[in-house]
């Protein structure tokens, strides 16, 4: 008995051992957790439930007299008022017009966050002054030449689904045709690409419910290719076009390669939007000036903007781009310019491409979030006309056309596809949804937002009857587009709506006669007529024209890059980042090969000697690796000055040909001995080398 | 030969006598096994902290120590810290972090053995891991102490700051940084271990002083006869 029972107890004590002592193990690690996160915390306060003493009514009553605000002024500011560390609900993407950049602005605090450079170089982000054969001015070039400005127009963030993931952005410069991809990781410009058939665009960028393609419609029709043709050729020479850009998310690049474009009329084809859900495979772009007008005001004839304008109807283009992908595959595209093109021969023979009667000069066309209907604005008239994508299907498919234009494009029976139009009032242009069943469109020559009903399965989630003009909110002034939390995604999120006013006048202080323009909150949350004004917020910089607002917990940034040596370009550590030890400078015949660490508050090395005339290649690597302790590097009389963000890489390459001692230094205040983070650059003349020798 | 080791050792105890007293002579054995689990599951915890704050790090800094590495912003803190022109913490308790877990494996070993030494001799096996916490304080000191006071004076601060010594545990500052040092989890468990130790022996000679005794006195006995 007691032989096999002793073993058992040994057994016994040595199990109880490793258990109490894991137990107490986990215990201690659970604590430790524990302790760690009550000592992680951040500055900011933490929100109390409010009540208002009478002493403190009292007090904001004095203050709102004072400042004479009423009561809804206070419910505004205290709508949108965001205290210091706390950070808003949704980030909006704008374009920044003529600035050639992007806005990022929070939402509801209207706070600008970032600029982020596309088209333009801009000095603070380095995007563009780091020498000899800057990657950024390399691609800046059209055919050779720097083209050193856009016009961004409108940005499309990338989808899955049909959903904002928060992933890439992309924008489209109308004065060049030009696309450009930034990676929302680090907020960067990774690419831009030039379209080789036309020399400006408008329907850029619009995705694929995927991301498969970013569309890019044009817009003043010219020769395809860069070509040459008189307005009495218009009809002959001049076309139209929409681009698919395949873009690559593994390699977050556009693929040139398997991109494709198709030939349309040379109508002006203007926006366009991607189908989605039941109408995925689909797209959509309006157009103006079918009448073909030529304009030549000079020679006494019509200008533009009444030639284009006198047709009753223009057409919305419909096209299927899934089949127009399996024709361009097939290999049916011819090469213009050395792109692919599916001729207009080929679209119609093969059925990709037919036309729906809109009214007079459209401007937007903006699918519903079940994919279901086509929203047309109607700019020169006072409705919005919807589009059944139910109705178009059968229409194509049971051929009611009512003929077709003079390049043979079908044109379906207006009355066919047509669901419902809704009077929303003067200069409608564009349209977005929310979460409510509502549909948003903004009124130009109004200068208000009409809310109206959408019909359908939406007729579920509104109150009021289907198709119907609800409420229109006066906006200040003249409206462009306007922007609903993903409010052009499959599932809307509503809340709030940008109001992208073209003229302030005199919502702001005078800045002289160049104002800002202004985009307004509008607060969107209670169905029916109450929809007020929240927030003016002046943009000084360029003319934006579309934005997109996205909730900000999609974005996935990275607070500073994820190794130190990390290049931004190929978003992968660098293999020539110097590291520490590797500092110094070396001479190779007369190229000389700079290798840079930079940390708070020096770099190393501090004198960097060339001779006039000499090749240099700087490697810098940031050895930082904590959030904002970013610097700069700039040689004055070089113009260079690059943006090195914690643990980023860069390289650049200048001729030393101008001698002489010239001061680099850190341009960011980087910390308190930020100006003693300098150094010498020596371009030693050629003549003193005589007189060194002498010496 | 074989005398001097069993008094070295102890004596064994006889099978009828455990029978009938299992709980006095278990006890000593479980404490001394549980109080050498806790010492060796401290490996894997952090033995001190340090938490710097300053106005631009609305986080904090943190320093964080185990007996063999040094975890946290130790890169930002190097970065701060060549501004008062201190050495790089790396540099600081090389051997004792290389050695520390084999120091562990040893002491854990050395209480293991001491379950099985029934002498008074025992106690010696321990006296490591009593001693071990204290000993880490005083090695903590000495390098927080040597670094401080041995600025390098030809660095950004040294106008500003002079030499010092920080504080090991509790509230310090230096320039605008406020310090809060404080033992983790491991360096408790090391506490532990040590307390459960002593009570450990508290139970051995209470178990095995008398049954020496009683055994020498029968073997006394025996001799004589």
């Amino acid at each position: 008995m007691a032989d096999t029972d002793r073993p058992n107890r040994t057994i016994q004590t040595f199990l109880t051992l490793v258990v109490a002592g894991t137990v107490l193990g986990f215990l201690a690690s659970a604590a430790d957790a524990q302790q760690e996160g009550r000592r992680r915390r951040g500055g900011t306060q933490e929100a109390k439930p409010v009540e208002l003493a009478p002493e403190q009514v009292s007090q904001l009553t004095k203050i709102a007299n004072e400042r004479k605000l009423n009561v809804d002024d206070l419910l505004a500011a205290a709508k949108t008022y965001t205290p210091s560390g706390r950070h808003d609900e949704y980030v909006l993407f704008s374009s920044g017009g003529q600035s050639g950049q992007i806005f990022a602005i929070g939402v509801p605090s209207m706070r600008l966050l970032r600029s982020i450079a596309v088209f333009t170089p801009e000095s603070w982000q380095g995007y563009g002054f780091s020498g000899k054969d800057d990657p950024v001015i390399e691609r800046l070039k059209v055919n050779g030449t720097l083209n050193a400005w856009g016009d961004t127009h409108h940005p499309a963030l990338s989808e899955t689904k049909g959903d904002y993931d928060g992933q890439f952005l992309f924008i489209g410069d109308k004065a060049n045709a030009r696309l450009g991809v930034i990676d929302l990781r680090d907020w960067e410009t990774k690419q831009i690409v030039k379209n080789p058939l036309t020399i400006s665009d408008h329907g850029a960028a619009f995705v694929t419910p995927n991301t498969d393609y970013i569309i890019e419609g044009g817009q003043y029709a010219t020769v395809l290719g860069y070509g040459y043709a008189l307005p009495a050729d218009y009809q002959k020479s001049y076309r139209g076009m929409v681009t698919m850009w395949k873009f690559d998310r593994e390699k977050g690049r556009i693929d040139e390669s398997k991109s494709f474009a198709m030939e349309l009329p040379p109508y002006w084809q203007d926006l366009a939007d991607a189908g989605k859900l039941v109408s995925d495979g689909y797209f959509f772009i309006n157009s103006f000036n079918t009448e073909m007008a030529t304009g030549g005001i000079e020679d006494g004839n019509p200008p533009f903007e009444a030639g284009a304008s006198k047709r009753d109807m223009d057409y919305l283009h419909i096209i299927d781009w899934k089949k127009a992908e399996q024709v361009f595959l097939s290999g049916k595209a011819k090469k213009i310019n050395g792109f692919p093109v599916i001729g207009l021969d080929t679209s119609l023979a093969e059925g990709l491409l037919c036309f729906a009667p809109e009214p007079k000069s459209p401007h937007g066309v903006d699918v519903t979030p079940d994919g279901r209907f086509m929203v047309v604005a109607g700019k020169l008239d006072p409705h919005v006309t919807v589009y059944s994508f139910d109705k178009m299907k059968k229409a194509i498919a049971e051929q009611k056309f009512t003929g077709k234009d003079v390049y043979g494009v079908p044109i379906l029976d207006f009355d066919a596809v047509m669901e419902a139009q809704v009077e929303v009032g003067l200069g409608p242009l564009h349209t977005q949804f929310d979460n409510k069943g509502y549909a948003y469109t903004s009124l130009f020559l109004d200068s208000a937002v009409a809310r109206w009903t959408l019909g359908g399965d939406f007729a579920k989630l509104h109150a009021e009857q289907p198709w119907k003009l609800v409420t229109k909110t006066p906006v200040q002034y003249n409206i462009g587009h306007l922007c609903a939390a993903e409010g052009d995604t499959v599932s809307p999120d509503g809340k709030y709506l940008i109001a992208m006013n073209k003229w302030s006048v005199d919502r702001f202080l005078c800045t002289g006669p160049l104002l800002p323009q202004n985009f307004q909150l509008v607060d969107i949350e209670a169905p029916g007529t109450t929809m007020p004004v929240l927030y003016d917020m002046p943009v000084g910089v360029g003319e934006p024209h579309y934005c997109q607002m996205i909730k900000a917990d999609k974005l996935k940034s990275w607070p500073v890059y994820p190794e130190v040596g990390w290049n931004s370009h190929t978003q992968s550590l660098d293999p020539n980042a110097p590291k520490k030890g590797e500092e110094g400078v070396t001479r190779d015949g007369n190229k000389v090969l700079v290798k840079t660490l930079a940390i708070r508050s020096h770099f190393n090395p501090e004198h960097v000697e060339v001779n006039e005339g000499d090749t240099v290649t700087w490697r810098i690597t940031s050895a930082e690796t904590t959030q904002d302790a970013t610097h700069g590097f700039c040689i004055g009389a070089y113009n260079i000055n690059i943006s090195l963000e914690p643990s980023e890489f860069v390289e650049f390459t200048f001729v030393a040909d101008k001698p002489g001692t010239y001061p680099f230094y850190c341009t960011e205040f980087c910390s308190a001995l930020h100006l003693e983070m300098a150094g010498y650059l020596h371009v030693k003349p050629k003549a003193a080398s005589v007189s060194d020798a002498q010496r | 030969m074989a005398r001097f080791l069993e008094d070295l050792v102890g004596p064994r105890v006889p099978a009828e006598e455990l029978r009938n007293h299992r709980l006095r002579y278990a006890t000593p054995t479980f404490i001394l096994m549980l109080a050498r689990v806790l010492l060796l599951v401290s490996v894997f915890l952090p033995y001190w902290h340090m938490e710097l704050e300053a106005p631009q790090y609305p986080n904090g800094l943190f320093l964080t120590a185990y007996v063999n590495h040094l975890t946290g912003d130790v890169r930002e803190i190097d970065g701060l810290n060549h501004y008062i022109g201190m050495r790089p913490l790396g540099e600081a308790a090389a051997f004792e972090r290389a050695a520390g877990v084999w120091m562990i494996i040893a002491m854990f070993l050395l209480v293991e053995g001491a379950a099985f030494v029934h002498s008074k001799w025992a106690v010696l096996l321990a006296v490591p891991a009593i001693l071990f916490p204290v000993m880490f304080i005083a090695d903590l000191y000495f390098w927080m102490r040597t670094f401080g006071l041995n600025l390098n004076p030809d660095a950004p601060l040294s106008a500003a700051i002079k030499p010092f010594v920080p504080t090991v545990i509790g509230e310090g500052g230096i320039g605008q940084f406020k310090t809060y040092a404080e033992f983790g989890n491991g360096y408790w468990l090391a506490v532990g271990c040590a307390a459960l130790t002593i009570v450990g022996f508290v139970f051995h000679r209470r178990a095995y002083k008398p049954l020496a005794d009683r055994l020498r006195g029968g073997a006394a006995i025996e001799r004589r006869s």
